[in-house]
């Protein structure tokens, strides 16, 4: 029997241990009436069959488009040592490092990654990992609700769509209020943000660079902010993030991110990695694991999960948050892809790939009708506002095996016309050159 | 081991990306360029890799070793699911291709893995329809209770508490709490819940009921389906926690037992691995009623066998997560079940309780086992009379295990059983396994009345001597500070070095 060791005379032994006749008597407590009468699958398969029927279905997938999609989810190039360290089984097949001194590599590694984390977003405090991106900005905003004990939040149009609509699922039934600042020319309306803050507000939220690709300092913003007592919640792009200002220097009180673009397959949307980090003045308000260093009782160092009294399992309806398992494997994959990149290069993969886009947007750009639609500066995305709808390029250039962006029309109504296009270090000059002419011959 | 960030050595990297032609000033604005390079390790790749696998080797996990470790079912973890989840014909897939109008048909076969993980995860619960958004059980649990609140807010029910019984997991009542509601803890009679006791606390105001069967002592709710008319008898929901599902698949189909929403954690039942502490994934599933408010996007098959995603349910609940959920866990769990097929399913369920029972009935008379009848994945032993005598206490029977190679059983959770050890050696363990577990366990229990002492300075064989949470919590070092600056680095290398 597969992954099933007992033997028949294991089993007679052991059922004489327990001292029942069957395996059957020892289901007795389940009702006759609920007994299960029927089981609608297929028969099991060997090893290898499932292995030619996945990859009959991987062969359906077309991964060999060259695509400029991004939208907040990028194809970076992984290191194969990523895969070689973190497939390890020791940590592959462990779980939730409750019993510390039998976990110390999980526990050190997930310590690195907070400081890691910390770093990188120069914030003072990090936790084990939440799910994703989208649910980190949930799990924030309901921090500040706890700690404001407020009802509004105001979040910026160009905090990415598809988090927008998750928190207002997860809001619906909770008092609180989302306001929508809308966006102008791909960049936020600092002035109408501030405008939107009041006593009631217990957040603001914006994202950086933004879901246009554009880039902002929003120092002043966060400032304003802090006037109304409400807390500053900035999203970023980690690989960017190496070059960009810091949510620290903004002087946001909770900095948040997807982390799949560090060391993370796209693998249709999952599994992904929730990047959150604050001030540690809020962080027993903060959601999710958390990894303290201290010593044994030899005064060695070592490592466990600490401040437990927001969870769950301690403090079950009080708790700051439900989450129990979250994203130990992805967290420690993004730790150990910036353990080979290095600050360089990090910042050598952010700066290509800004270069990248920015050549493309020049040659994008120059396309008769064609012009770049944010009116910031931007990293390695950007919005092209074209003559015609952006389907029609799509359409057109899906034919051809091409990916030319995301039409933002699904998300910002009047933007039909306009595609988003993304860039990474894996993004080649032809790559952009076979962009240019294709899209040129839509037009 | 010392930290990544004290053997850090300015100017080494693993991976040299080409230089760039330029630098970021001349892209963008200084003013938006952060000031100082983050202060991250610059190692070369093989000091990266020989201190990842140092670490690794400072870990118990399922592959080295036996994982008792309760409610979280870690069986063994069948390498060929990770070959599947790593072909490239997955991995590379951008999750929002076919959110494209007319590029359905470039993700044809991950549409497919998703419908039809859906279908078998329906064949097996009885439910009408699953979601595989969630990305964690306790997710699921959240996904659930927002799918009652739709059900309610749509009926016109106004629904302000759920009833959850006192030997629930904690996510139970967090997720009922964040969802907004008032969560009433029903206690448990002779392990289970008691009718009587729960119709003392129902009313109109009841939204549901989160239950956990079997229950996280390990016991069949055997009152189930008075349970689950009384629920209903309020027009209140039922919730079922599928942690547990690996006792039951095969045995008994929840849809038919009358539950309402379902949720199963693909990481405990269907044999993906923990990751340490996730990935995991907790598909939903639902009856009939309740299915307009699954989340969106669903999948939908066409009658000439093409599958698109469908966003058209206008009482749907939303999106809960960016995507169609944690992707490349489930891949594994539909490999698995493709592996295991019909009869691989209930064989699962069968050993997995045989195997519960047969270390029951073996460390009886030598733990305490308050409820002392057949269970079903899992049991409840508990040391309150040693602790009380002896000052011997689970937390130190745990550490001792440790001491002998075995990961510990689950001891801060049920909270209804004092001084606990909730044990799960699931299907995958053998009888030799299971026989030197037991022989352990007694040896130490033995040693814990002659010489407690012993027990309670537990571990005393792993890399690290008993760790002092108490302080970690006051001294709240949640980072590391070497390499932060040229005199940090040495006095931080000097505390590694200690
Ligand atoms: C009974 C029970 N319910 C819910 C959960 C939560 O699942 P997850 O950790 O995937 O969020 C667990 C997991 O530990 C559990 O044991």
């Amino acid at each position: 029997m597969p992954y099933i060791p007992h033997t028949p005379a294991d089993q007679e032994a052991m059922l004489a241990a327990i001292g029942v006749e069957s395996l059957d008597e020892l289901f007795a407590d389940i009702p006759p009436t609920l007994r299960a009468s029927r089981l609608d699958l297929p028969p099991g398969k060997s090893e290898d069959a499932v292995l030619r029927h996945l990859a009959a279905l991987a062969a359906k997938n077309r991964t060999d488009l060259l695509s400029f999609l991004g939208a907040g989810f990028y194809d970076h190039a992984i290191p194969a040592a990523v895969d070689a360290l973190a497939g390890r089984s020791e940590f592959v097949t462990a779980y939730t490092p409750y019993q510390a001194e039998a976990s110390q590599g999980l526990l050190q590694a997930i310590f690195e990654y907070q400081t890691a984390m910390a770093r990188l977003l120069d914030m003072e405090v990090a936790n084990a990992s939440l799910y994703d991106g989208g649910t980190a900005l949930y799990e924030a905003i309901m921090m500040a609700v706890r700690l404001t004990k407020r009802t509004r939040i105001v979040i910026s149009e160009c905090v990415n769509p598809i988090y927008r609509v998750m928190l207002t699922s997860y809001t619906t039934n909770l008092n609180l209020t989302l306001v929508t600042v809308p966006q102008r020319g791909g960049a936020p309306d600092i002035a109408a943000l501030m405008r939107a803050l009041d006593g009631n507000t217990a957040a603001i939220i914006v994202q950086n660079p933004n879901f246009f690709g554009t880039i902002e300092d929003y120092t002043a913003l966060f400032a304003t902010a802090h006037r109304h007592d409400a807390l500053a919640i900035l999203s970023v792009y980690p690989i960017l993030q190496s070059i960009l200002r810091t949510p620290g220097a903004m002087g946001a009180d909770i900095a948040v991110a997807e982390g799949q673009s560090l060391g993370l397959p796209l693998s249709f949307g999952g599994p992904y990695l929730g990047i959150m980090t604050c001030r540690k003045a809020l962080v027993r308000q903060m959601p999710g694991r958390i990894v303290g260093r201290t010593v044994d009782s030899t005064g060695k160092t070592g490592f466990v999960l600490t401040l437990q009294a927001r969870e769950q399992h301690i403090r079950r309806d009080k708790a700051t948050s439900n989450i129990c398992s979250n994203q130990a494997l992805c967290a420690l994959r993004a730790l150990i892809y910036i353990c080979l990149l290095g600050p360089e290069g990090l910042q050598r993969t952010a700066q290509l790939a800004m270069e990248r886009a920015h050549y493309a947007a020049r040659r994008l750009g120059a396309l008769p009708g064609v012009r770049v639609y944010n009116t910031g500066p931007f990293g390695n995305e950007f919005a092209l506002q074209l003559p015609v709808r952006a389907y029609a390029v799509i359409d057109a250039l899906l034919a051809k095996n091409i990916v030319p962006g995301f039409p933002l029309g699904r998300y910002y109504p009047g933007l039909d016309n306009h595609l988003l296009v993304a860039c990474t270090e894996k993004t080649s000059r032809e790559d952009i050159g076979i962009l240019a002419e294709y899209i040129g011959g839509c037009l | 081991m010392k930290t990544v960030f004290a053997t850090s050595r300015p100017g080494r990297a693993g991976v040299w990306p080409p230089a760039p032609q330029t630098e970021p000033a001349a892209l963008i604005e200084p003013r938006l360029l952060r000031e100082k390079r983050p202060c991250l390790p610059e190692l070369s790749e093989l000091d990266v890799v020989r201190h990842f696998t140092g670490l690794s080797r400072l870990n118990f996990s399922v592959d080295g070793n036996f994982y008792p470790l309760g409610s979280c079912t870690m069986k063994y973890n069948p390498k060929f699911t990770e070959a599947v989840a790593a072909h490239p014909g997955f991995t590379a897939l951008h999750p929002l291709i076919p959110q494209l109008r007319g590029a359905g048909h470039f993700t044809q076969g991950a549409l497919e893995v998703l419908y039809e993980t859906e279908r078998f995860l329906c064949a097996i619960t009885g439910m009408h329809a699953f979601t595989l958004q969630p990305l964690a059980g306790a997710h699921g649990e959240l996904t659930g209770v927002m799918l009652m609140a739709a059900y309610h807010r749509d009926k016109g029910n106004r629904k302000t508490t759920i009833l959850v019984p006192d030997s629930a997991h904690g996510t139970n009542p967090a997720s009922a709490a964040i969802a907004g509601y008032q969560v009433v803890s029903i206690p448990s009679h002779e392990g289970i819940i008691d009718p009587a006791a729960m119709e003392k606390v129902l009313n109109e105001d009841v939204a549901g009921l989160m239950m956990t069967c079997p229950n996280t002592l390990g016991l069949f709710e055997r009152h189930l389906p008075r349970i689950v008319e009384l629920v209903h008898s309020v027009d209140g929901l039922l919730y079922y926690d599928g942690a547990n599902l690996n006792a039951i698949m095969g045995k008994m189909r929840v849809g038919d037992a009358g539950f309402d929403i379902v949720h199963i954690n693909l990481h405990k039942t269907f044999a993906t691995p923990h990751g340490g502490g996730g990935p995991g994934a907790g598909p939903v599933g639902v009856s009939a009623r309740l299915e307009p408010y699954l989340p969106i996007s669903r999948v939908v098959k066409l009658e000439d066998g093409q599958y698109y995603l469908n966003y058209d349910y206008p009482k749907s609940i939303g999106y809960i997560a960016p995507f169609y959920g944690n992707f490349g866990v489930i891949l594994k769990a539909y490999a698995y079940l493709l592996r295991l097929g019909r009869e691989g399913v209930v064989r699962v369920a069968e050993n997995a309780v045989l195997a519960a029972n047969y270390l029951r009935a073996r460390l009886r008379g030598h733990l305490e086992i308050p409820y002392d009848r057949t269970c079903m994945h899992e049991f409840v032993a508990s040391v309150a009379e040693l602790a009380a005598s002896h000052g011997v206490r689970a937390l130190d029977i745990a550490k001792a295990l440790l001491d002998r190679g075995h990961y510990a059983p689950t001891i801060y959770f049920p909270l209804i059983v004092k001084e606990c050890l909730m044990i799960e050696p699931t299907e995958t363990e053998s009888k030799e396994t299971l026989d030197g577990f037991v022989d352990d366990l007694v040896d130490i229990v033995k040693t814990a009345r002659i010489n407690p002492a012993a027990i309670q300075a537990a571990p005393h064989h792993l890399p690290v001597a008993r760790l002092d949470e108490v302080r970690a919590a006051r001294a709240m070092e949640l980072t590391d500070d070497a390499g932060l600056s040229e005199v940090m680095e040495i006095t931080a290398e000097s505390d590694t070095h200690a």
